[in-house]
C-alpha cells in the first residue's frame, strides 16, 4: 500500500511538470495557432535563470586556502558572505524562490520579442515551416546557453530549509512508511497552482473571455473592433512564463543543462497530443495521466513482466490513443485538419 | 508540394563516379601509410598522440580533468615544467627531450560519451592527424569500442577511465592496455569492508547504469556481498543520463531493502545520489538498521558536484592525491600549481598511461606498435603512485593496491571530500585471467583504415 501511495505521489510529481510544459505549449497553438518547437527551449532558458542569479550571487573573491600546501590552493568566497555574513550565505542559499520572481518579467519579455520579432511572420505559413523555425530557433537558444554556461549541468540546490524529505505518513498519523522530498511536493503545490491560475486568468477575467472568443473565431471577434492580436502576445508572453517557471523550479530536482529543454520538448508534445491539441484541460489531464502511468511503469514488479516498459510507456499510449481517439482525449474538432 | 530533381542519365554517372572516387580517397592515403611499415611512422620532427575524452555528456567533468593530465604529461615529456612523475617513475627510460627524440604534439576529441561519436573522433584522429596512439575515455562503452577500431587500425590505445570487467576480459584487444582497476577489483576490496561496517545481515538494492560497466559492476558487487552473507533484494538497471530517478528511488523506500549500492557514474552519480538523499533514505531505519547508500566507484569530480551528501558514504578508488608516496606527491604538486586544484583519478590514470606509452616506445627503441606492445606487457614498475605494479600480458590489465575510500565527514577544504579508508593489497585483487575470457588477436595485422 505504501509502494503505492509513494508511485501515485512519483506520478503526480512527474506529471506537475509535464502539465505545466504542454499548458504551455497548447496555450500558443490555441491562441496563435502556432507549434511552437522551441517551447523547450523556453522551460531551459526558465532554469537558466536560476543558474545566472545563481552565479551572479556567487560572485566570489578568491581567498587563499591553508589547508592545502604542496601547491596554491584557493577557495572561492561569494562577496555576499565577505560582505554580509550569514545574512549573504542564506541570500545564496534561497537563490531559486529569488530567482522565480525575476524570471516572470523575463520569460514575459523573452515570449513577447519571440513573438514580435520572429513567430508572428510565420502565422499564415504551413504548420511544416513553423515548426522548422521554431525548432531552428530552439537549436540557436541552446547553443547560445551553451557558449555562455558550458555543456553540463550546474548544481542548484533548493534552500536549506526543504532539502530532506517530509513524513507525509505523520501528517495523517498513518503508521506508514511513507516520506516523500519536500521540494518535490512545493513543485507540484507550484504547479497546481499555476494551472489554476492560468484556467482562473483565461475563464474568470473579461480579458481571458475575450482570449477565448478569439481562439473560438478570430474574425468575428476582429470585426468588433478588438486587437486580439495584441491580447495574443501577452498570452504568447503568459506560455512562457509558464514553461520559464516550470524550468526554474526544476532546477531544484535535476542540475539543469543547455539541452534539458530538448529532453522535455518530445515528452510535451506526446502529452499534448494524447490530450488533444488546442485543449487546455486535455493538456493538463494529459499530463497527469503519463507521469501517472510512468512512475507505475518503473515499479519492478510491472517491469519484470514487461521488461523495458518503463522506457516506452508513454509512446505506446500515444499510439493507443492515436489510433483509438485521433483527435486526442479532449480533443476538438477542426484543430490541425484543415 | 515540392518537386522531385530527376538527373539524366548522364549525370547521375558523373556524380556516381566521383562519389566513388572521393569514398575511395582515405585508402589511397592508408596505402602511402602501409608502406610505411605500420599505421602514421612519425617521419617528422614530431610526434601526435589523440585524445579522446569526454568533453560533453554525463562523464564531460572527468573528460575536463582528463585533458589538464595529458597536457601535463606532455609537457613533461618534452622536458618542460617540474617534470612531475618523470622523477619518481622507475624503472624508466624516458629522457625529458620528447620520445625517441621526437617533440610530442597532441591532438584532442570529442566521444560525447557515445560509442559511435567516440569511434568516429578516433578514426579522424588516426586518419586525419596521423596520431600514432590514442587515449582518454571515460566510459566502458566508449572504451571497448575504440579499443576494437585501434586494434583493426593497428593503433595503440591507452584506455582511460574504464572500470567495466570486459575492457580487459572478453573485449580485450592486443593493441588495448588499461591502468584503471576493474569493477571485479572494486568487488573484492570493497566486500569485506561492507561487512566489516554494516554487518554480515543485510538486504541490498542497486540501481545500474545500463550499459557494460554498469552490468559487470553489478554483477561483482553482488557476488562479493553475497559472499559476505549479504541478500540481493532488486537490481534495477536505470537508461544512461535519466535526469531524474525518483521512478527508480521510489521502490527502493519500501523494498524492505537496507543498503542502496549505485552502479552511477559522474554526472548520473551525482543526480541519482543527490536525489536519493533527497528522499530521505540517509536518514531512514530499515529492519531495526540504519540505511546505507554505497558508491562502488567514486570520483573526486563525482563528490564536488554531490556536495554534502557524500559524506560517510564508502567506496573504491583508484587513485588518491591525499596518497603518501612520492609519486602522488610530485603529480599532485605538479598538477595542482598548473591547475590550482589537485587531480582527480582520472588525471592520473591518463597522465600514467601517457608516461607508460613514451617510456615503452623508448624502451622498444621503435613507434612499431608489435614491439611497442611487447615492451609493455608483463612490464613491472613502480613510483606512478599505485605501488609496485604490473601490466600482465595475458589480458593487459594493470596489477596494483586497490583504495577502499569513505566520504569525509569533517573535509578541512573543499578538495579533502574523500579519504583513504583501507588500502586492499594488490595480491587480493589479483585474479585468473581465464574467468573473464576473451582473446587479444594479432600483433599484426592493423590495416590503417579500420
Amino acid at each position: 500500500m505504501d509502494a503505492i501511495l509513494l508511485q501515485i505521489l512519483n506520478g503526480l510529481d512527474k506529471g506537475g511538470a509535464y502539465a505545466l510544459i504542454a499548458l504551455g505549449l497548447t496555450l500558443t497553438f490555441g491562441t496563435l495557432g502556432v507549434v511552437n518547437f522551441a517551447h523547450g527551449a523556453l522551460f531551459m532558458l526558465g532554469a537558466f535563470c536560476v543558474v545566472g542569479v545563481q552565479q551572479l550571487l556567487t560572485l566570489a573573491e578568491r581567498v587563499r586556502d591553508p589547508s592545502i600546501t604542496f601547491f596554491e590552493a584557493y577557495i572561492e568566497q561569494p562577496y555576499l558572505v565577505s560582505w554580509f555574513g550569514d545574512t549573504g550565505a542564506m541570500i545564496i542559499d534561497w537563490v531559486i524562490p529569488i530567482s522565480l520572481l525575476l524570471a516572470i518579467p523575463i520569460m514575459l519579455l523573452v515570449g513577447i520579442v519571440m513573438e514580435r520579432g520572429l513567430i508572428r511572420f510565420f502565422y499564415k505559413r504551413p504548420h511544416a515551416e513553423q515548426i522548422l523555425v521554431t525548432f531552428g530557433l530552439a537549436i540557436v537558444l541552446a547553443e547560445i546557453i551553451k557558449g555562455w554556461f558550458g555543456a553540463n549541468p550546474i548544481p542548484v540546490q533548493p534552500p536549506e530549509i526543504v532539502r530532506g524529505s517530509a513524513d507525509i505518513a505523520a501528517w495523517f498519523g498513518l503508521d506508514a512508511n511513507l516520506s516523500y522530498p519536500w521540494w518535490r511536493l512545493i513543485y507540484l503545490a507550484a504547479s497546481l497552482l499555476i494551472i489554476a491560475s492560468v484556467f482562473a486568468f483565461l475563464n474568470l477575467t473579461t480579458y481571458g473571455m475575450v482570449v477565448r472568443a478569439g481562439m473560438a473565431d478570430r474574425e468575428t471577434v476582429q470585426l468588433l473592433g478588438i486587437n486580439i492580436q495584441r491580447r495574443f502576445t501577452i498570452v504568447f508572453g503568459l506560455a512562457a512564463v509558464v514553461a520559464g517557471l516550470a524550468g526554474a523550479l526544476y532546477t531544484g530536482i535535476q542540475p539543469p543543462n543547455y539541452n534539458i529543454g530538448m529532453e522535455f520538448l518530445v515528452l510535451s508534445f506526446v502529452v499534448v497530443v494524447v490530450g488533444g491539441m488546442g485543449s487546455l484541460p486535455g493538456a493538463v489531464a494529459a499530463g497527469f495521466l503519463l507521469g501517472m502511468l510512468q512512475s507505475f511503469a518503473s515499479l519492478n514488479e510491472v517491469k519484470s513482466l514487461l521488461p523495458g516498459i518503463d522506457q516506452v510507456i508513454i509512446y505506446l499510449v500515444a499510439v493507443v490513443v492515436l489510433l483509438t481517439r485521433p483527435r486526442g482525449l479532449m480533443g476538438r474538432k477542426g484543430v490541425m485538419e484543415a | 508540394m515540392t518537386k522531385l530533381i530527376r538527373p539524366s542519365r548522364r549525370r547521375f554517372l558523373h556524380g556516381t563516379a566521383l562519389a566513388g572516387a572521393a569514398l575511395a580517397t582515405p585508402t589511397f592515403f592508408t596505402r602511402g601509410a602501409w608502406a610505411q611499415d605500420f599505421c602514421n611512422n612519425p617521419t617528422g620532427s614530431t610526434v601526435t598522440l589523440g585524445f579522446n575524452v569526454p568533453q560533453t555528456g554525463p562523464y564531460a567533468e572527468e573528460g575536463k580533468d582528463e585533458l589538464r593530465a595529458f597536457e601535463l604529461a606532455v609537457q613533461h615529456l618534452n622536458g618542460e615544467g617540474d617534470g612531475g612523475m618523470m622523477a619518481t617513475f622507475k624503472p624508466s627510460n624516458l629522457t625529458g627531450n620528447g620520445v625517441l627524440g621526437k617533440k610530442v604534439e597532441f591532438v584532442t576529441g570529442d566521444t560525447q560519451t557515445k560509442s559511435d561519436a567516440a569511434r568516429a573522433s578516433a578514426r579522424r584522429m588516426i586518419e586525419k592527424d596521423k596520431v600514432i596512439m590514442v587515449s582518454g575515455g571515460s566510459s566502458s562503452g566508449v572504451a571497448v569500442a575504440v579499443q576494437s577500431l585501434c586494434q583493426e587500425m593497428g593503433v595503440v590505445f591507452m584506455a582511460g577511465l574504464t572500470h567495466s570487467n570486459d575492457t580487459t576480459g572478453k573485449d580485450k584487444r592486443r593493441y588495448g592496455f588499461r591502468h584503471f582497476f576493474n569493477a571485479y577489483q572494486s568487488g573484492v576490496a570493497l566486500g569485506s569492508v561492507l561487512a566489516e561496517a554494516y554487518g554480515k545481515d543485510r538486504r541490498a538494492y542497486h540501481l545500474t547504469a545500463d550499459y557494460t560497466w554498469g552490468w559487470t559492476q553489478e554483477e561483482s558487487i553482488k557476488n562479493a556481498t553475497e559472499a559476505q552473507g549479504w541478500e540481493t533484494a532488486q537490481a534495477v538497471r536505470t537508461p544512461l543520463g535519466a535526469g531524474d530517478f525518483s521512478q527508480y528511488l521510489t521502490p527502493v523506500l519500501n523494498s524492505g531493502a537496507d543498503v542502496l549500492i549505485l552502479n552511477h557514474y559522474g554526472g548520473d552519480m551525482v543526480n541519482s545520489l543527490t536525489q536519493a538523499v533527497q528522499f530521505g533514505m540517509r536518514d531512514k531505519q530499515v529492519n531495526g538498521k540504519q540505511f546505507e547508500i554505497v558508491v562502488p566507484l567514486y570520483s573526486e569530480l563525482m563528490a564536488e558536484g554531490a556536495g554534502e551528501n557524500v559524506k560517510g558514504i564508502f567506496g573504491t578508488s583508484n587513485w588518491s592525491w591525499q596518497l603518501d608516496n612520492d609519486g602522488s606527491k610530485a603529480f599532485a604538486k605538479s598538477f595542482g600549481q598548473a591547475y590550482g586544484r589537485p587531480p582527480s583519478q582520472a588525471a592520473h590514470t591518463c597522465y600514467v598511461q601517457t608516461l607508460l606509452y613514451a617510456n615503452a616506445v623508448e624502451t622498444a627503441g621503435t613507434f612499431a606498435p608489435p614491439e611497442v606492445i611487447k615492451a609493455l606487457e608483463g612490464f613491472e614498475f613502480d613510483g606512478m603512485g599505485n605501488g609496485p605494479t604490473l601490466y600482465r600480458a595475458e589480458d593487459h590489465q594493470c596489477f596494483k593496491d586497490v583504495l577502499v575510500v569513505k566520504g569525509n565527514d569533517n573535509p578541512t577544504s573543499q578538495f579533502d571530500l574523500l579519504s583513504v579508508y583501507k588500502v586492499v593489497g594488490r595480491d587480493e585483487v589479483t585474479y585468473d585471467p581465464s574467468i573473464f575470457g576473451g582473446e587479444l588477436g594479432p600483433y599484426d595485422g592493423g590495416t590503417c583504415a579500420g
